[in-house]
């Protein structure tokens, strides 16, 4: 799935990294929890999150992750924009909550671990 | 690349928010040296998970990363209050983080069982009341 195409289905806001919508991504989590992400590793991955902090940023760095959505209409800090822009982060938020972005996304063909639809 | 490369930080034990600088630092470093993504992920990830671990219960600490030929080896060192029992601190989801590292997102029991995970031998050496130091190391 297209970045672009998360940004149509959560009907989301881009923050920063709208040069890089085109980029393909192949699997998705939601977690509040940095340390469970941690415990799971996938390429291309969208970080869906209703945590606000530079680490959440930093958790997606690590990962190699390449978008990060917030539900609820949390919004990211300039610290957090700038460190996503130095490592080339999509960051952008949605009013949906949790359950619905990822049921969007998963019913938009978007599964959790790289699976096939 | 005869001897190691070593990279060397101070991990700040005062501000939770800056908690993974050095993680990220390497991992830029790792990749201007050429080293493979999956073995910059293992890495990078063992070594955030070592420093926000630092920040929560040891005040901060040193990190080192040595890059060898054939392996990484990444020491964690701190003066915190050591790890009373080291197994079961290793079982996932047993934590003493307390609740305000919850609700900034860590504090899952997860840390030292992802370090182990992320790489290829993990050793740790703790005292209670003198600090605790961990050695990981990736082969190449």
């Amino acid at each position: 799935m297209k970045i672009a195409t998360i940004k149509e289905l959560l009907d989301a806001e881009v923050v920063c990294g709208e040069e890089l919508l085109e980029k393909e991504v192949y699997s998705a989590c939601g977690s509040d929890m940095m340390s469970d992400v941690l415990a799971y590793v996938k390429d291309q991955a969208v970080l869906l999150t209703g945590l606000v902090n530079p680490q959440v940023v930093r958790t997606a760095v690590m990962m190699d992750m390449v978008c990060i959505v917030f539900v609820r209409s949390k919004a990211p800090t300039e610290e957090m924009i700038e460190l996503a822009h130095e490592s080339g982060l999509v960051l952008m938020k949605s009013r949906k909550r949790m359950y619905e972005a990822c049921g969007k996304l998963y019913a938009g063909g978007l599964h959790g671990n790289g699976e096939q639809p | 690349m005869n001897e190691a490369v070593k990279l060397h930080f101070v991990v700040d034990g005062d501000d939770f928010t800056s908690a993974g600088q050095a993680s990220v630092q390497v991992k830029k470093s790792l990749r201007q040296l050429g080293i493979a993504p999956e073995i910059i992920r293992k890495v990078s990830i063992a070594m955030y998970e070592g420093e926000i671990n630092m920040v929560i219960h040891a005040g901060g600490g040193e990190a080192e990363v040595l890059i060898y030929e054939d392996r990484i080896e990444i020491c964690l060192t701190d003066r915190g209050p050591g790890i009373a029992n080291i197994e079961l601190a290793m079982q996932e989801g047993f934590s003493t983080a307390p609740d305000n590292i919850r609700s900034l997102g860590f504090g899952a029991g997860m840390g030292l069982p992802n370090m182990k995970r992320y790489t290829d031998s993990m050793h740790i050496d703790s005292k209670l009341g003198e600090g605790t130091r961990i050695l990981m190391t990736v082969k190449l």
